[in-house]
This record gives structure tokens, sequence and C-alpha cells, in this order.
């Protein structure tokens, strides 16, 4: 059988020697937003909205997160996240961060080789359009070790879809842990106080130097109408520049969904906002149990997860946490335990109801 | 993340295997294990003299 190979030379070179098979950045292309399309009012550090990336931040402005529609023009992508400042902070305190976080899991990174000889070096790309121009810092924190390095890219025209690229030498110090916790983080920073940017960007492997981390950079929370989107974020093996960087991998909604849900997953819909009321479409539902001590329910996860997760049960009648409700649209407590990678048990409180109907969300974020 | 309250919930055996919590107004059930990272900031809520009820 012949192998046809199509497009440039380099084209081809640069495709068939990616080192892994799946993108190592899950849900790159913003399309999953299992948590809600927006929500309002952030001021800490948690999961919102899209996916595997997480806000990490510190007394540094309030913000709405969503996904939006607007992506760069003729790449293939439909979704972007967008950070909106909503309250400012034009004078952030010394010790005030804001940043855009992706975890990583030590497992899913052995292919860098970090703390070997054979170390290799790795390229982040992004697409970002903001109406704040300016320095930024993207900084790989490793936290097994902790050793970091930096590398600015700046936002040239405002409002403006821009490709970065920006390459990372290899590190032949501190391996990264083959298990399923948090190894390295990418570290999008957008503002920070002077006790993050008083020293000099560190863009060499080294122990981790606070004052290092984010020299130069802009402060997007001083002033309501800045905005800040991206897509297209990609994490390969070896060093690209904009023209070589192999093109976006993109995943279908099905796989892209599932390695998601490793992480979190839910029973609702996926257009449909976890502790929605009235809400039957997906929920457990049992009938006429009668609810000893010993009697529970074996509820088991679509995928399983990076470890035991943290469950939430939510009354199917109106969204109350740590409720199913029954037939009649009361909602009563449940409980749960023996909480594992693949599955838990569901317990009511006693007594008999006659229905039983409950969603939930399992997340095991790192 | 504000953990307004933790106690434990125990499995069919008895034993403390879970952790039902209040955090930012939701209730959680937590499973007790290092890698989850609510388990992670409970230990710290607990280092800051905060205490785990008992179970039922």
């Amino acid at each position: 059988m012949a192998l046809t190979l199509h497009g440039t030379v380099s084209d081809n070179t640069v495709a068939l020697d990616r080192k892994t098979a799946t993108p190592l950045i899950i849900n790159g292309d913003m399309a999953i937003a299992q948590r809600g399309t927006s929500e309002t009012g952030i001021t800490g550090s948690t999961y919102h909205t899209v996916d595997r990336f997480t806000t990490f931040m510190s007394s540094l402005g309030t913000w709405t997160l969503s996904q939006s529609t607007d992506v760069p023009t003729g790449q293939g992508f439909s979704n972007s996240l967008k950070w909106d400042c909503t309250t400012a902070d034009a004078s952030p305190s010394a010790s005030d961060y804001l940043i855009h976080q992706i975890r990583m899991e030590g497992q899913h990174l052995q292919v860098l080789k970090k703390g070997t000889s054979n170390a290799e070096s790795f390229t982040f790309s992004f697409w970002v359009k903001s109406n704040k121009t300016g320095t930024y810092n993207v900084e790989m924190l490793d936290k097994d070790n902790p050793r970091m390095i930096t590398k600015q890219y700046t936002i040239d025209s405002a409002n403006t879809w821009e490709k970065k690229v920006l390459s990372f030498a290899g590190d032949t110090t501190g391996a990264l842990d083959n298990d399923n916790a948090n190894s390295l983080e990418i570290n999008m920073w957008l503002g920070s106080g002077s006790n993050f940017s008083s020293g000099t960007t560190q863009t060499s492997w080294a122990t981790t130097t606070n004052a290092n981390r984010a020299v130069g950079n802009v402060n997007l929370a001083d002033s309501t109408a800045n905005e800040w989107l991206i897509t297209g974020v990609q994490l390969e093996v070896g060093t690209f520049d904009v023209n070589s960087i192999p093109p976006f991998q993109f995943e279908d909604v099905g796989t892209s969904l599932a390695r998601c849900q490793r992480y979190y997953e839910k029973t609702y819909n996926l257009d449909v906002d976890p502790g929605t009321g009235s809400n039957p479409v997906g929920r457990y539902q049992f009938y006429s149990y009668g609810l000893d001590d010993n009697q529970r329910f074996p509820i088991r996860y679509h995928t399983r997860k990076r470890a035991a997760p943290t469950i939430v049960a939510y009354s199917s009648a109106d969204g109350t946490s740590g409720k199913a409700s029954n037939g009649g649209g009361t909602n009563y407590t449940v409980t749960s335990d023996s909480i594992g990678e693949s599955g838990f048990g569901l317990k009511g409180a006693g007594g008999t109801q006659d229905g039983f109907f409950v969603h939930f969300t399992f997340e095991s974020e790192l | 993340m504000q953990i307004e309250s933790a106690q434990y919930i125990q499995n069919y055996l008895g034993q403390n295997d879970t952790i039902k919590a209040t955090i930012d107004g939701i209730i959680l059930f937590i499973p007790i294990d290092t890698a989850n990272t609510h388990y992670q900031a409970i230990q710290e809520w607990i280092a800051e003299g905060n205490t785990i009820q008992e179970a039922d």
C-alpha cells in the first residue's frame, strides 16, 4: 500500500514527528463548558465555565468568565474563553495576583523526560485577543521540585486575534512525578503585585523565585473596559516557531468531553447548569424505596475519575444541594459514602419515599 | 473557598470514610483521599484550628 502525503515537506515532517497521539492540553478549543457558559462575580481560585482551565487569583478585580463565540477567523474554532473585568483594581497590593491557569498530571507529561539528560524542549501556543496591549508572562511551574521558567509575549494590536508561540527549553533537573497529582502548572499571568514582579524574568529553568514570575506584566484588572480572550491552546513536544508549529489537533466532542470527565462530570444535559431545578432529564430515578441505614444505591460515573471525586447531589425539583426530591416534589436529605474512582453509594435519610429523583456532579480536579 | 462546616459520614461498616461539608453554600460529600483537592482544603481548614464533627 502506498502512503501519499499532502502539503509541503515541512508540514508532513512536523505531523509525522508529533510525539503525542492526543493533545497534551485537554479542551484547548474551549468547546466543553460543563459548569455553564457564563459566571459572574468571580474573585477567587476555582474552575468556572470552560473545562480544564481555572482562575488563580487573590484580591485583583472581579470578573465574569464566559464561553464566547468570538474566535479567530478561518482557524476552525467555534469558542474561546473570555475574561471580562467588572470591578477594577488599578493599584494591586504587593501580594495580589491574577492568573489564567492550566494544571496537568505528572503521568501525562513523562514524554517531556524532565529531570533526565534527554529532557525535551516544548512549545506552548495559543490565540489571544485583548483591548489591553502590552507584555504578558507565561510561566511553566514545576510543582514537584519546585522549579520554573518564564517566557513573555506581547499583545501588539488591541482587539485583534493574535497567535503566540512560545518555546521552552527542556529541564535536565527535577523529574515530574509519574502519578495523578498536579505536576505542572501553566500560569498565564494577567496581573500581579510587586511580590511577583520586582525581579528579573527567569528565562531558564531554575528554582522558583516569586519576584521573577510576572516581571513587566500588564494589569488587566486596571479598568472595567478590559477583557482577554483565549482559544486554540496547544502544548507540543519540541521547539517550534509560528511557521513550524503543528496545526491544532481538533478532537471530536465525545472524545474531548470524556477527557474532561476524568476531572468533572455531571448528570445534566451539557447545556444545563448544575443545580438547575425542575429538570428531570438525565436524573437518577428510583421508585418506592424504604431506606434504612444499610441500603445504598450504587452510582457509577461515565468516566473513571483521576482520584476519588467530590460528590454533590442536587434535588431534581429545585436544585437544592444535599437533597433528592420525592414524587411529590418534596426534598429530603441524602448522603454519599464509599466514594471511589469508579462510583459510590447513595443513601437516603430513612423512611419510605414514593420516589428518589436526584442529579449529581462528580469533581476530581487538580 | 469558604468552608462553613464539616462532619464525618460513616460507611456500612461504621467507619468514617466521607466528609459532608458545606462550602460556599453548597453541600458536598468529600472522600477521605489525599488526592482530592477538597480534602486537601479540609486539611488546611483543620490546620487553622477548625474541627470535623463526629458522625451522627
